[in-house]
């Protein structure tokens, strides 16, 4: 990976490093008692390891002199290893806290291992380390193919990837010392948010930068998705981590919002990191790799503009469907709910022109895993946004409020959605990636395209059932005019399905398992033998002509 | 310019441009998508006719229908209220035995109370009252600090060693830990309590002669003479093997040497007269169940 450096960018990444290192230093020696100090420490260590790294490698070769004959892939290869680690690691957590829920003894009596620790372990490292890593990897990938361009630059892409993965190793490891600002999805403390905001705006200028380089007289639709991805999750950001720390060495902080306002930026902030964390990035994934796969030009381009503005617009709008029937005004839950079931035509277009592009390779998706990843992705995504919109409405969500449902319905994205399309993108990008013809094992994506399936058909399943049983038992009345059941008859109804539930998690970490095995043994089989020649960014015959 | 060329399958032009093998056709948006669009906004724009909607600085727009979630939940809950007056008043007014004989009060107690106690009972004294070390079984009859409904009913109001201005004040000394006994006599008085419960004979000793002795001088003030117990100061009784922190030697020593100090939240102020009768009434009647 370092050997695409030049001596001199070498140099000037031991010298960031050890000014990281220093940071690091200062922050465990003033940090005292304070958890923030174990931080500071391992800061230092990563920083410490990295330098090490780049120094094992200080004397390699000088790369060739112009190199922006061929395309940076480098840190896409390492975004898309280290997203199958997250991956792994993070929904293993997940069906731990599934097992928890089966059986509260599972915490050995260890605090870090309790529920309300564990969880944001899950959740931060799913959503942003398996989710967040194959975004990087995949845009830095998608980019340079579309705009017929070498990333601009050389260390800064290295240092989005190295820094944001330092962000995400920061959150989780916090968690389960205790340190967590209670905001969901936005659990990090201060310096944690405030190294987050360094790397984002990085990742923005660069991604700003490849695109203004670009040779293609147009935006592809993907870098749109990719581009609103990136602006419009700094924003949010940085306006909900808005907080006061208690003292430069605490971890502790105070967010500047509090009581009902804090409530609405908060959900402002989660739902549109549904949004455009977990949507518009990965609408860009769908945009490149699903046509790519196919064979086939996109449905429509006058869709595509049509969602894009429609899903933009109408998103930032809904987040407050998140507090019907709450202390929050109801003209803002009005809102809210409104622009949420206006929000559902634009999702069914995106969702809409991703399957019509798929008119005439139907027969590819019946033979190629990879395709049929991609495909039921835009079937969950299509389903999701449904089930979102309909759960937004004020009285359908006076049932789904606080229950199960909302977990099965965030799964359906989560599982359905979010990891198919990356999972499918990322069978694509493997072989492409290590010159390769196909991956190690065709039949092992296949296998794992069914154990994906069937888990998160368990999961979603067992979620509705679990969650809309446990809100009709909620508000049953008896003849009396009271109510018929005690919390915990409605937690003893849920037993089973939170077996089942367990049960289809371990399905779709299973898969997963296949997956980092067989991307293992396709990366070993590049090492003996490179079969494709890499692609570059080839000036375009018929473009050359044209324009 | 760019390239438009025609897509033999679908039969419309592509927009020209290309990105490394990727195409788009120029097909135009669906009718139902703008259908759609227009029904869901013309949705919205009745919507917010209707219901408390757009923000105008100060105020907002507060909708024809004169809508508002809080007075719904007040009128909600004045209105579910009011169903449950017919029963829930009689409640508060009839007297125990009276309603323990009243099969109509006694049906909607049994509709009710369980999801009561269930959300604020049972964490503590289980699912049906059941108990578990350290909480009292709350059907077995042997009762700390009385088995009269109107002592029930007060120990549920002030709570045991609670923070209520009555509170019920319970403790059992350490007599161990706080050295207010000898070693050997702590021994001594633990093999006599346990003695007291046995359902076989027990040998007799000269150790159980010397528990017997300190039984009487340190322990009879509050568990009686023989041991009975006193409800006065909720001391438990020592002879009927219903133990409430368990009856094997560790458990019993941990009693003697280190005290207890049990405590059960007052309930007057967190749940209504009428609530906290209806759940003595439960208790009689679970109790009644019991051969
Ligand atoms: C936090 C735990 C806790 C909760 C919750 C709790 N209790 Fe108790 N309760 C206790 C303990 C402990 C005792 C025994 C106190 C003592 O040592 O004398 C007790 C004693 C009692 C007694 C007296 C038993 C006797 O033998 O005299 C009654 C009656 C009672 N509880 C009823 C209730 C009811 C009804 C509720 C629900 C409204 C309730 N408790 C909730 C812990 C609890
Ligand atoms: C000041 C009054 C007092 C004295 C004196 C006293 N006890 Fe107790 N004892 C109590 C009370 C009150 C409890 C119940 C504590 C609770 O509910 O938390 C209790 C509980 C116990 C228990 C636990 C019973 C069970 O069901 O688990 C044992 C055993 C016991 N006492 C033995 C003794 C012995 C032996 C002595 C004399 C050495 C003694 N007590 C002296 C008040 C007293």
């Amino acid at each position: 990976m370092l050997s695409e450096l030049t001596s001199g960018q070498r140099q000037a990444a031991l010298i960031f490093l050890a000014l990281v290192a220093c940071v690091g230093l200062f922050v465990a020696g003033f940090g005292g008692a304070d958890p923030i100090a174990a931080h500071g420490w391992l800061v230092l260590g990563v920083a410490l390891i990295s330098a090490f790294a780049v120094l094992t490698r200080f004397h390699d070769p000088e790369p060739v002199a112009d190199r922006s004959g061929s395309y940076y892939d480098a840190p896409v290869k390492a975004g898309i290893i280290l997203a199958m680690v997250w991956a792994v690691l993070a929904m293993f957590v997940g069906d731990w806290v599934a097992w928890l829920l089966v059986d509260p003894e599972l915490t050995f009596s260890e605090p870090w291992a309790s529920f309300g620790r564990l969880r944001p372990v899950h959740t931060t490292g799913v959503i942003f380390g398996f989710g967040g890593n194959a975004l990087i990897a995949t845009s830095f990938y998608v980019v340079q193919r579309t705009c017929r361009v070498r990333l601009a630059g050389h260390l800064s892409p290295l240092f989005v990837l190295w820094g944001y993965n330092l962000f995400c190793l920061l959150a989780v490891t916090g968690y389960l010392w205790g340190i967590n600002q209670s905001k969901e999805y936005a659990e990090p403390e201060w310096y944690a948010d405030l190294w987050l905001v360094i790397v984002w705006v990085a990742y923005f200028v660069l991604y700003l930068r490849t695109l203004a380089r670009r040779k293609e007289p147009h935006i592809y639709v993907a870098n749109w998705y990719y581009l609103a991805f990136i602006l419009v999750v700094a924003v949010l950001h940085i306006v909900n981590g808005l907080a006061l720390p208690l003292s430069w060495a605490q971890a502790k902080s105070y967010s500047l919002f509090s009581g009902v306002q804090d409530a609405m930026t908060q959900w402002w902030y989660g739902h549109n990191a549904v949004a455009f964390f977990l949507t518009a990035g990965f609408l860009g994934m769908l945009y490149y790799y699903l046509p790519k796969r196919a064979e086939r030009p996109i449905y429509s381009y006058r869709l595509s503009i049509i969602s894009f503005w429609g899903i933009t617009f109408f998103y930032m709008w809904a987040g407050s469907h998140h507090l019907h029937y709450t202390a929050l005004p109801q003209w803002v839950q009005t809102l809210g709910m409104t622009f949420s079931v206006m929000l559902l035509v634009p999702s069914w277009a995106s969702a809409g022109n991703a399957l019509m592009t798929l008119n005439g390779a139907w027969h590819k998706v019946r033979d190629d895993a990879t395709l049929r990843f991609m495909f039921v992705a835009a079937v969950f995504y299509g389903l999701s946004t449904f089930e979102g919109s309909f759960m937004a409405i004020r009285p359908v969500n006076a049932l789904s409020h606080y229950t199960d449902w909302t977990v099965g319905h965030v799964h359906a994205g989560a599982l359905g959605w979010v990891a198919m399309i990356t999972f499918g993108a990322i069978y694509a990008s493997v072989p492409w990636l290590w010159k390769q013809k196909t991956m190690w094992s065709p039949r092992l994506v296949e296998v794992h395209f069914w154990l994906a399936l069937a888990g998160t058909l368990i999961y979603v399943f067992a979620m509705w059932n679990s969650g809309i049983i446990q809100g009709l038992m909620w508000r049953t009345y008896n003849e009396s005019g009271t109510l018929a059941y005690s919390f915990v008859d409605s937690l003893e109804a849920m037993h089973p399905y939170y077996i089942a539930r367990a049960v289809g998690g371990l399905f779709f970490l299973v898969g997963t398992l296949v997956g980092c095995y067989n991307i293992w043994m396709t990366i070993r089989a590049s090492r003996a033998a490179a079969v494709l020649e890499g692609d570059h960014p080839a000036p375009r015959p018929a473009l050359e002509t044209g324009s | 310019m760019a390239v438009e060329e025609r897509d033999p399958l679908s039969g419309y032009k592509t927009t020209g441009h290309e990105w490394n093998g990727i195409k788009e056709l120029n097909t135009p948006v669906p009718r139902p998508v703008f259908v759609f669009l227009i029904a869901a906004f013309l949705f919205s724009v009745g919507y917010w006719l209707l219901m408390p909607a757009w923000p105008t600085g100060q105020s907002y727009t507060k909708g024809l229908l004169g809508f508002d979630q809080r007075d719904q939940v007040a009128r909600d809950v004045a209105a579910a209220a009011a169903q449950r007056a017919a029963w829930s008043r009689a409640l508060e007014y009839t007297p125990f035995d009276v309603a323990l004989a009243d099969p109509a009060l006694m049906t909607r107690v049994r509709d009710t109370a369980p999801a009561l106690f269930g959300d604020n009972c049972a964490m503590c004294h289980g699912q049906s009252g059941e108990g578990g070390p350290g909480f009292p079984n709350l059907r077995d009859g042997a009762w700390l600090w009385g088995g009269t409904p109107d002592e029930i009913a007060e120990t549920m109001r002030v709570g045991v060693n609670a923070d209520h201005a009555d509170t019920r004040v319970s403790q059992m000394p350490a007599f161990g830990r706080d050295q207010m006994l000898p070693q050997e006599d702590v021994r001594a008085v633990i093999d006599y309590v346990r003695s007291l419960s046995s359902e076989r004979p027990v040998a007799p000793s000269a150790r159980l002669v010397r528990g017997a002795e300190v039984f009487a001088n340190t322990c009879a003030a509050c568990h009686g003479v023989t041991g009975e117990g006193s409800q006065a100061v909720g001391a438990p009784n020592l002879t009927d093997g219903a133990w409430l922190y368990g009856g094997d030697r560790d458990s019993v020593h941990q009693s003697v040497w280190g005290g207890r100090h049990g405590q059960m939240p007052a309930w007057e102020g967190r749940l209504s007269t009428a609530e906290r009768r209806l759940l003595t009434l439960y208790l009689l009647d679970l109790g009644r169940d019991q051969p």
